[in-house]
């Protein structure tokens, strides 16, 4: 780790300011990501904008046909709380399965949805159940939000406060691990609003994707051996060590059959 | 006390007694060891896994903040630093010794694997040597690396050291081919295999870390560091930077956490430290982190082996060949030649009787880590080897492969080895009953049926294999009765994990019977160890730990037994010795009275030294005189065929350990040893890339630990027949278990995916492998 300056704000405007006043300054929530890469020494912010004291970005309510969680939410309360597993089991069950529990009692959704990792969870949950993100400037649709590897819509400087879901009637996420970190080798997320189905794929490709394909054989009918055969190209997967691409787009459509499967009940 | 021996002795499941303190955070570790005025020092590393060293430029790390000093292998050389060789002296069969590296602890010509450490920062804090670290400009002319013995052996491969340009450290073979390729001619069938045995990172839990405290007074050095055995480190720096005057450098360390062969190793960076710390004249501390760890810890395994065995047609082994190809890495370290000819060598055709056996091993030398012991130290992969192969046989001969092994095992004691080995005893055929009543093998058929309908293949595996545990023939122990009526434990076995302090309470107890909490260990320090102590490695500590010790209570009770007879007015013969009492004539006086007396020369005979305590040199007849843990271990497995992954639903382990001084601590390790052994087949994928030489896996990102989530509950039976080497009977426990886990869940997912037709398979199973071994078997099946 190289050395920085701390700062703690009370206010997402005093963060976004100390951001943008900084010469290389980096939001912190949880740190999950942040500061391993800092202790590599892959990363060197020059301040650190520590963002657990700025009020209002840490919780859980629901309104009607929308969960909300604030950004600082850790993913234990997400695993553990009531009222998600009551309105969307699926990603109460997500969030039971990132990292281990350490990472859990730190990392937050604001955090992993801001890093958009390729093979992190949320961004799967955020695209599937068609999420709002809600930042200090303005609402994202998901469709908008995943740009790139580790890109996303966020300008310099915009937090995000919270996301919003909207209740599904059925809702199911299937992860394969990798073997050793444990993140998404591919992770599938599948929902149905009505007669609308969305499936969101992360740890494929470089971002977060749907499947149309799937999306309209599933609306037609909702259930695993609908999408069995649907297989996708490779050509744009990710190639690794531990998944070769064929083996990805394999992955793809077993998972996504799984979670149907389950979400179909 | 209770009713004697029952709770404590040898045999009972005593807890550790090292655990309140270990799991309380009560242990220290040398990162938790600082002295005033310390100074930090960061390693220069490489960066590339091959080149010429142009020249290093320390100008600007010498001017930035805190630093004192920037060392590189041309300071160490031209102060007259010593270089590490390994002493072993292996032959081929031309009769010349094999080719030995003197390794600087920093070099001056060449790097030659990434992550080599080639220069030293020390700075007033860790932070400022770190930067100034990454400030050293080290001017490369690369090479092009070389990972594999493949790449190592071609043709015009690049030489790794200039003075031996093939590559080859070492070409042994026990013997010309010629009775192996006679044998074979009668053969019914020959059946060959090709293995990879994967190369693994040890990872013990607590990383390199090193204190070198200088005293410019007394000139004398102390080294922190986890360690096996500190005479290693005394030893080596003695040598290397004080001219061999051994009583100037003193290794300690309280605890080490986790060891497995890897901490028994003089490192580089501790002779770098040590120098540091010298010409400086101050403390020099280092904190290695995770990753400096995982490039810079020797790692394990490594080993293509091509083999075959030649079988008559009842499936009897007439003879078996092994050309094994073993990547021992860049240097040449102490044993990463000797692994595959003196450790696997030693038990090569594992639990079966093999008439004749050609072996040609070949040490070759690439641009990675260097190899050397690991948990099992060569074991794991001859058992490896020879089991698949009888696995295999079975299949090809259409023989139940337990009846197959049945016809093999050795079943006459004492039984010599084609290589000159004597394995004094062991029940093969009855640790595989065991195993296969533990894992109910009988009922393997309903659970696979039921396992097919939810999708899933279902198999099951077991492999027998054996051990040869005992290393150095020879430790000493000191023990030493405290005023205050407690018996002290003083030696130089090294317990970093092993329950030490449990198991020699539990022996003394039994002997002396001295209160279980009434003895102390005190280890760890070269300065108390005894004369001759050398350390924890190759499963040794029972056996010769142990044996000293009952060596040295027998010297005491004979003492003792005079003490009280002139005590108790009785002739010394006349006095018994029984559960800590000596008793003559209606007298009795306790073991604790008799040390007490023996410091007052009114009680003690004439012509007797004072005192009690007791030191014993226990030697073994011969470095041959070892013994051979051995079991069967079965395996059953549910694969998912859509997505490669493994499950595994039941593990069993029939262990003879030989005598259990303590079952608890004795499963202990073999649930320790599976765990790790399972790791190697499933998890540990270690990636060196082909082009650039690089770790790929040097973080727990890609490098994959066996987590608990991967186990089942463990079944660990215990099928002892005792040594006859040692009167305890004991037999290592230590290394047994990954001697047989990896191949007895290979042989289970093999089961499991043969309907597919897959019939080989490599390790590790990552589910990767796994998906894409099942696409080509399909793809071959429908051609
Ligand atoms: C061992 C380990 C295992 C893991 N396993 C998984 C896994 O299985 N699945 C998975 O999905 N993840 C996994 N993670 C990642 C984990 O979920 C992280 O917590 C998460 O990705 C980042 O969240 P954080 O709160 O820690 O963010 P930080 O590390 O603090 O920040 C990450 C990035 O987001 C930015 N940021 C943070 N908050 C905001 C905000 N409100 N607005 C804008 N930008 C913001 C930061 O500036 C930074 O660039 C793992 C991590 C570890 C260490």
């Amino acid at each position: 780790m190289y050395a920085f300056n701390y700062h703690r704000p009370k206010s997402t405007d005093e963060a976004a300011k100390l951001v943008a006043e900084a010469e290389d300054g980096k939001l912190i929530a949880g740190g999950m990501t942040l500061l391993p890469s800092m202790k590599l020494r892959l990363a060197a912010p020059s301040d650190i904008v520590d963002l657990a004291a700025v009020e209002g970005l840490r919780g859980i309510t629901v309104s009607g046909k929308t969960v909300t969680i604030g950004a600082m939410t850790r993913h234990v309360d997400v695993q553990t709380s009531a009222e998600v597993k009551k309105a969307i089991p699926a990603l109460a069950a997500l969030a039971g399965g990132i990292g281990d529990p350490s990472v859990r009692n730190r990392g937050t959704i604001g955090g992993s949805v801001a890093n958009a990792d390729p093979a992190a969870d949320y961004p799967a949950a955020v695209l599937g159940l068609n999420a709002t993100v809600e930042t200090t400037k303005r609402k994202i649709a998901a469709d908008d939000f995943f740009t790139g590897l580790f890109e996303t819509a966020l300008e310099p400087g915009e937090i995000i406060k919270a996301i919003h879901f909207p209740v599904p009637d059925a809702a199911a996420y299937e992860k394969f691990p990798q073997p050793a970190s444990g993140f998404a080798m591919v992770g599938a997320f599948v929902a149905r609003f009505g007669k609308d189905v969305r499936v969101a794929i992360t740890g494929a490709k470089d971002h977060v994707f749907r499947v149309p394909d799937m999306e309209k054989a599933l609306a037609a009918k909702f259930s695993g051996d609908a999408i069995a055969e649907i297989k996708l190209p490779d050509d744009d997967m990710m190639s690794d060590i531990h998944c070769s691409a064929d083996y990805r787009a394999h992955l793809v459509t077993v998972m996504a059959k799984r979670a149907a499967a389950k979400a179909a009940g | 006390m209770d009713s004697f021996g029952e709770k404590f002795g040898v045999g009972q499941p005593v807890r550790r007694k090292e655990d309140q303190r270990l799991l309380k955070g009560g242990g220290k570790y040398t990162d938790d060891v600082n002295v005033p005025g310390q100074a930090h020092l960061a390693f220069v590393r490489a960066g590339v896994a091959h080149a010429r060293i142009k020249g290093i430029d320390a100008s600007a790390a010498l001017e930035a903040p805190g630093v004192l000093a920037v060392y590189s292998g041309k300071d160490l050389e031209t102060d007259g630093v010593g270089t590490v060789m390994t002493d072993a002296a292996l032959k081929n069969l031309a009769g010349e010794i094999m080719f030995r590296t003197h390794r600087l602890a920093l070099p001056t010509d060449k790097v030659r694997y990434a992550g080599e450490p080639v220069a030293v920062v020390v700075a007033e804090t860790a932070y400022q040597a770190r930067d100034a670290a990454e400030m050293v400009l080290v001017d490369y002319d690369e090479l092009p690396p070389i990972v594999t013995a493949a790449q190592a052996l071609a043709k015009d491969a690049a030489a790794i050291h200039d003075e031996q340009p093939d590559n080859i450290c070492l070409h042994w073979e026990n013997s010309t081919s010629d009775a192996y390729d006679a044998a074979a001619k009668t053969a019914h069938k020959i059946v060959s295999i090709k293995l990879i045995n994967n190369r693994v990172i040890p990872v013990p839990m607590e990383p390199k870390c090193c204190l070198a405290d200088m005293d410019t007074k007394s000139g004398r050095m102390t080294v922190y560091a986890p360690f096996q055995g500190g005479r290693r480190v005394q030893g080596a720096l003695s040598e290397m930077l004080f001219g061999g005057d051994g009583t100037k450098v003193r290794h300690v360390s309280d605890n080490t956490g986790g060891g497995f062969g890897t901490r028994s190793k003089i490192y580089p960076e501790i002779i770098a430290i040590a120098y540091a710390a010298k010409k400086l004249g101050r403390a020099v501390k280092w904190s290695g982190d995770r990753s400096e760890t995982m490039v810079s810890d020797l790692h394990g395994r490594d080993q293509v082996n091509e083999a075959e065995i030649a079988l008559d047609p009842n499936g009897k082994i007439l003879g078996y060949k092994i050309i094994n190809y073993v990547n021992i890495g860049a240097w040449v370290t102490e044993n990463g030649a000797r692994l595959p000819v003196d450790g696997g060598g030693r038990i090569v055709g594992g639990v079966y009787d093999i008439p004749v056996l050609y072996y040609s091993c070949k040490a070759v030398m690439t641009n990675t880590v260097p190899t050397d012991t690991y948990r099992g130290a060569g074991r794991p992969e001859a058992n490896y080897l020879i089991d698949r192969l009888v696995e295999k046989a079975a299949h090809v001969m259409g023989i139940d492969s337990r009846e197959l092994r049945r016809r093999n095992y050795i079943t006459k004691f004492p039984y010599k080895t084609q290589m000159g080995l004597t394995i004094d005893i062991g029940d093969f055929p009855k640790c595989q009953d065991e195993a296969c009543k533990a894992i109910g093998w009988d009922g393997f058929g309903a659970r696979r049926k039921e396992s097919e309908k939810r999708g899933k293949l279902r198999g099951i595996g077991l492999t027998s294999f054996i051990e040869g545990a005992g290393g150095r023939p020879e430790e000493t122990m000191r023990l030493r009765f405290e005023k205050d009526g407690t018996l002290s434990v003083i030696c130089g076995t090294f317990s970093h994990g092993q329950g030490h302090a449990t198991v020699y309470s539990q022996i003394l107890h039994d002997k002396l019977g001295i209160p279980f909490d009434d003895v102390n260990l005190i280890q760890g320090d070269t300065d108390t160890a005894p004369e001759g102590a050398a350390g924890t490695f190759g499963s040794r500590s029972s056996q010769m730990g142990g044996m000293a010790i009952i060596r040295a209570a027998d010297i005491i009770i004979d003492k003792g037994k005079k003490i009280a007879g002139h005590l108790l007015q009785a002739p010394p013969t006349e006095v018994e010795f029984t559960e800590g009492q000596f008793k003559a004539r209606a007298g009795s006086v306790s073991v604790t009275e008799i040390a007490k007396a023996a410091h007052d020369p009114a009680k003690l005979p004439e012509g007797m030294p004072p005192g009690l305590d007791e030191t014993y040199l226990y030697k073994r007849a011969s470095r041959d005189d070892m013994n051979f843990p051995n079991g069967c271990h079965a395996c059953e497995v549910e694969v998912d065929p859509d997505t490669g992954g493994i499950t595994i639903v039941d593990f069993a382990a029939a262990d003879d350990c030989g005598v259990v001084l303590n079952p608890l601590i004795v499963h202990g390790q073999v649930h320790g040893g599976v765990a790790q052994g399972i790791g190697q087949a499933l998890t540990e994928y270690l990636v060196y890339d082909e082009e650039t030489g690089q770790l790929l896996t040097g973080t727990f990102m890609d490098y994959g630990m066996p987590r608990a989530e991967h186990f089942p509950d463990m079944k660990a039976v215990f099928v002892p027949t005792p040594s006859t080497n040692n009167e305890l009977g004991v037999k290592g426990a230590g290394e047994a278990g990954c001697c047989g886990a990896p191949t007895a869940l290979v042989h289970a997912v093999l089961d499991a995916l043969r309907p597919l037709g897959v019939a080989e398979i490599d390790m590790p199973l990552t589910p990767n492998r796994v998906w894409h071994t099942i696409q080509s078997a399909r793809v071959k099946g429908a051609a």
